[in-house]
Parts: structure tokens; C-alpha cells; sequence
């Protein structure tokens, strides 16, 4: 359904080789305008690898990869302007100021300093941080770096942001409270592709792929998988799939 | 032998953060005790205390008789530990690193081989492959046959499944079941709720608090009013309008459904939200009761915490 949507990334027939490694076999997939994408897989199916091409970080070995109305294999500079990148591992810079963090993104998408200005008073207000512009970073609750570092991703209106295990270690709370975030900027048009290992999160998405062993084995809405396989949740669609026994 | 393990009122801080505010619980023998909470809840700080590797700055552990700083020595030689950040030497290979930590502890892999069999078996084709090279999973399991090969009576494993895919996460738990049948403590610290079904007994940690410990079952039990899961044809919505409903009921995401916890009956909560919702021009309401699983417990016991 919904197949009038606008097609923010097209992947057709993809392939990533190592050597003689197949990373990524043949992946065909779409993801529409404002959808919220969940890209699940075992550790080493494969995702990393794809979601590196996305973002125009590495080359496929053949196949067309289209983000964003950019082709990523030939203009991979131009991606990167329209998309944010947020992973638990890799966000937020630490030993600067949750200004200055601010700042320096906006700086390198290539933002001016009033719209930068104006942008970090957005967000802090939206998260109701106001006051704490001049704190370091590494003196701020994970909780908050976590929806700071969205924000960060979000700062130049990105079309898509790619959120890689961003709720990894965060309480039940909090986890739900970034995750209003996602619902926000999926009302607001922007396309949400996430990875995680909660498969409670996998729920929460309007879609979902299954990757296992270089392949999707499956892609399609939460309640559909669910029926298709006869399980309860998720986690069951997962196990099945990603296990691949009975 | 497994161990009894005895935590008195324990006190630590670092600087201004209380990294743990006053935990006593009595582990026993055999267990496989679960120590569930976010990052920051002081569960890495309790097994570093725990395995002698820091001080505490107040309180007591005790490891059956010996105790963590008078006696650590003692404890060392029994216990294995496994960190949350690999423990394992990159540039050494699969069979190297075991045998490596073997020496350490003045035995052979020969010797102990029965206790890691199950483990080092699903790793074993790849035992002269470099650890920098193994993929995450089996990473994880080579760290667990080095923690187990001077056959410990302790096990201490901090957050071994995270960041773990789920299909992982279910054969390393089934792993641990096997290695308590050998008469060992475990106790294993996850930042995922599910796994506390999986374990004897739990503590639920947050912000180096205890919010409860028990059997997960008698968590689920004390679990005060009732629980219902609520779906309609519009999901997207449905959060603002029931949290504008009623502000006694607590509602959250779960899943597929919403969840929304009342004290108020069965039958009056089921009608008072489908008339509501039914006025709000929701189709499609389906509401059931629902029986609390962990994450359920721990919503409610955080929210007790921050409402005090």
C-alpha cells in the first residue's frame, strides 16, 4: 500500500564483495518519504555494509543505489548533505560544549551562524534544555546525549537520518521518549531508517527488513511478518528468520 | 563448590556521582542472578567490587567466607570474570588467548575441558584465527571459555549480550543455563528486560538503587493494578489522546499495543476506554488485560521512584 508515496531511497540490485565475500546478495528494496524504516539483521548479515553504501561512505561492487534522488555510486558528496547519521557509538563530541557540538555540525553541513543559532535554540528548547548550552557534553545524562545527538543529526533538515542501535543501554523511559522523537520527525516528513536489537522497536516501525547472511528474507509491515510466520511478535519473526530453523 | 555471596550496605562514588547508594543482597549458592538496569545504574561498578578490582568506599562483600579486600586473593583464584568490553587479546589467536588465561591460573585446557566444551566447541574451527578477526558472537564466547577455563565457582558477566543480535543473545542464555548445571554462581548484569525471565532471581538497578529483587515471577506478582493493551486502527495518535484521558492511568508504547495501567477494575477500565476513545472517532478499539512482563515492573517502579 501507500505505493503513491514518494520514493526517498531506491535499491535495486545490489551487491557488496570482500574478495570473494558476498557482504550484501542482490538487495532490492524501497523506502518512502516520512516512513519509519526498521533495518534488522543478525550481527554480520550485512547491514553495516549496506547501510555504509546509503550513505554514500562506500562504493557497491554493482547495482544502483538511488538516495535521496542522488545516485550514491556517482555523487556520494551529494548524500552526505541530505542525510544525518546518529549511532550510539559515534555522535557527539565529548570535550565541547553542547553548543559547540551544535556548532560544529551545523558548520559542516555547510549551515551559516544565524541559522545554526537559530537551530540549536529549536532544539533546545524542544527538549526544554535551555540553560545547559555551555555544559560539556561528558557532564550530560546518557538519556539526554542520546536525544541531543538526534537533534545534531537533524540539524541541517535532512531527508532521511540513519540511526544505527541509537537506545543501546538507555532505560525504558527514555527509550520511549526517543522514540517520540522518531514518530516527530516522521510527521514532519523526514524518513527515519534505524537499526536495533530491541525487538520491541521493530514493532514500533511502519516497516521492517530482515536481513540474514548477505540477503533480505524478509521486508514488510510488523503485523503482516507477524501473520506470515503465525507468531505473537517480533522477536519470534526474528528468531525464525535470522535462526532459520523451525 | 558455588559460592554465597554477601553484599552489606555497599557504598561508592566517583567524584560527584553516586555510583552506588547503599545495596545489600545476599546471593546464593548456584544462582544465576540477573542484575538488570540502563547504563549508569552501577551495575559494572558492583562487579568491579565484586571481583576485587576496585574499593569500595563503605560497606561489605563477602565471597562464602573470604572477604573482597582482606581476602581477594583467594576470591581471584576462584572467580571468573568476563567485562562488557572484550577482555580478550586481539593479536592473539582463538587457542592462544585460552591458553594464555589457562597458564594465568595454573592450569591447562586439557584439564578443564569437559566445563568450556559446549562453549569452545561452536568457536573450535576457527582456533587459529586472530580474536581481532572473529565476528562478535564468537568473540563473546571465546571471552566466556576463557572466564570459565580455570573452572571457577563464580562467574561474573557483565552485559556479555549487549549490543548482541536476538538470535545470539538466545544461544548464549542457553549457554549459561548449561554452565549452572556444573554448580556454579553466575551473575550476569543486561540492560534487556527480557532476559531477567530467564534468570533465578533478579535485582532491578536504577541509579545505583535497588527498585526491587526477587524471582522474576514474584516481580510480575507485585505488580500493583491492572495492565491493559490497547490497540486501534490509528495508532499514531492514540499516545496524546489517552495521556490527556485520565491522569492516574499510566500509558505507554509497548510494542505493537499501548499499555495502560490503571487501579481502577477490569470491566470500568475496558468501558470508560472505549466510550472515550469511541467519542474521540477511534475505530477498531481492541483492549485486553494483559499480564505485566519486567519492563512492564520496571516503567512502574521508576516512575514510584520519581514521583518520591
Amino acid at each position: 500500500m501507500n505505493d503513491s508515496r514518494e520514493k526517498i531511497i531506491e535499491v535495486y540490485d545490489l551487491v557488496k564483495r570482500f574478495g570473494h565475500f558476498e557482504a550484501n546478495k542482490h538487495l532490492t528494496f524501497d523506502v518512502y518519504r516520512g516512513e519509519i524504516f526498521g533495518f534488522l539483521g543478525a550481527n554480520g548479515a550485512g547491514k553495516t555494509t549496506a547501510m555504509k553504501i546509503l550513505c554514500g561512505l562506500s562504493k557497491p561492487t554493482s547495482g544502483s543505489v538511488k538516495v535521496a534522488g542522488v545516485d550514491v555510486n556517482r555523487h556520494p558528496e551529494a548524500v552526505k548533505k541530505r542525510i544525518g547519521y546518529m549511532s550510539q557509538f559515534f555522535s557527539l563530541y565529548n570535550d565541547l560544549t553542547v553548543k559547540e557540538n551544535f556548532r560544529f555540525y551545523g558548520g559542516v553541513y555547510g549551515l551559516g551562524k544565524k541559522e545554526i543559532q537559530q537551530r540549536t535554540r529549536y532544539f533546545l528548547d524542544k527538549l526544554n534544555m535551555q540553560g545547559y548550552e555551555s555544559m560539556l557534553l561528558r557532564n550530560i545524562p546518557l538519556g539526554w546525549k542520546q536525544k541531543l545527538a538526534f537533534s545534531v543529526a537533524s540539524i541541517h533538515r535532512p531527508d532521511i537520518i540513519f540511526l544505527d542501535e541509537p537506545t543501546g543501554g538507555v532505560d525504558p523511559i527514555t527509550r520511549r521518549q526517543f522514540w517520540e522523537m522518531i514518530y516527530e520527525a516522521s510527521e514532519n516528513g523526514t524518513t527515519v531508517f534505524v537499526t536495533t536489537h530491541y525487538m520491541d522497536e521493530a514493532e514500533y516501525c511502519e516497516r521492517v527488513s530482515i536481513m540474514s547472511e548477505g540477503e533480505i528474507k524478509a521486508l514488510g509491515r510488523p503485523r503482516e511478518l507477524k501473520d506470515k510466520y503465525g507468531v505473537k511478535n517480533m522477536n519470534d519473526v526474528f528468531l525464525r528468520i535470522a535462526r532459520n530453523v523451525e | 563448590m558455588s559460592v554465597t555471596i554477601n553484599i552489606k550496605n555497599l557504598v561508592k562514588s566517583y567524584k560527584k556521582v553516586e555510583a552506588l547508594k547503599d545495596i545489600s543482597l545476599i546471593i546464593k549458592p548456584n544462582e544465576l542472578f540477573g542484575f538488570i538496569g540502563p547504563d549508569g545504574a552501577g551495575k559494572t561498578t558492583l562487579f568491579r567490587i565484586l571481583t576485587s578490582l576496585i574499593l569500595p568506599d563503605s560497606g561489605s562483600v563477602t565471597v562464602d567466607q573470604w572477604d573482597v579486600i582482606n581476602d581477594f586473593k583467594n576470591i581471584r583464584k576462584i572467580t571468573g570474570y568476563m567485562p562488557g568490553r572484550f577482555s580478550l587479546y586481539m593479536d592473539l589467536t582463538v587457542q592462544e588467548n585460552l591458553e594464555f588465561y589457562a597458564k594465568l591460573f595454573g592450569t591447562n585446557i586439557q584439564e578443564n575441558y569437559d566445563l568450556i566444551k559446549d562453549v569452545y566447541e561452536q568457536i573450535a574451527p576457527f582456533k587459529n584465527r586472530r580474536a581481532g578477526a572473529l565476528s562478535g558472537g564468537m568473540k563473546q564466547k571465546l571471552a566466556l571459555s576463557c572466564a570459565l577455563i580455570h573452572k571457577p565457582r563464580l562467574l561474573v558477566l557483565d552485559e556479555p549480550t549487549t549490543g548482541v543480535d536476538a538470535v545470539s543473545r538466545k544461544e548464549f542464555w542457553e549457554l549459561l543455563k548449561k554452565m549452572q548445571k556444573k554448580d556454579i554462581t553466575i551473575l550476569v548484569s543486561t540492560p534487556y528486560m527480557d532476559e531477567a525471565a530467564l534468570c533465578d532471581r533478579v535485582a532491578l538497578m536504577q541509579s545505583g538503587k535497588l527498585l526491587s529483587l526477587d524471582t522474576p515471577q514474584q516481580i510480575i506478582n507485585d505488580f500493583k493494578g491492572n495492565l491493559f493493551a490497547i490497540r486501534t486502527e490509528k495508532m499514531y495518535t492514540l499516545l496524546n489522546s489517552l495521556t490527556a484521558f485520565d491522569a492516574e492511568m499510566q500509558v505507554y508504547r509497548f510494542g505493537e499495543s499501548l499499555h495502560v495501567s490503571t487501579s481502577l477494575n477490569p470491566s470500568e477500565t475496558k468501558e470508560k476506554i472505549t466510550r472515550y476513545l469511541t467519542e474521540k472517532g477511534y475505530r477498531e478499539i481492541d483492549i485486553e488485560q494483559v499480564t505485566p512482563v519486567i519492563e512492564d515492573c520496571f516503567l512502574a517502579l521508576m516512575n514510584k521512584t520519581m514521583a518520591s
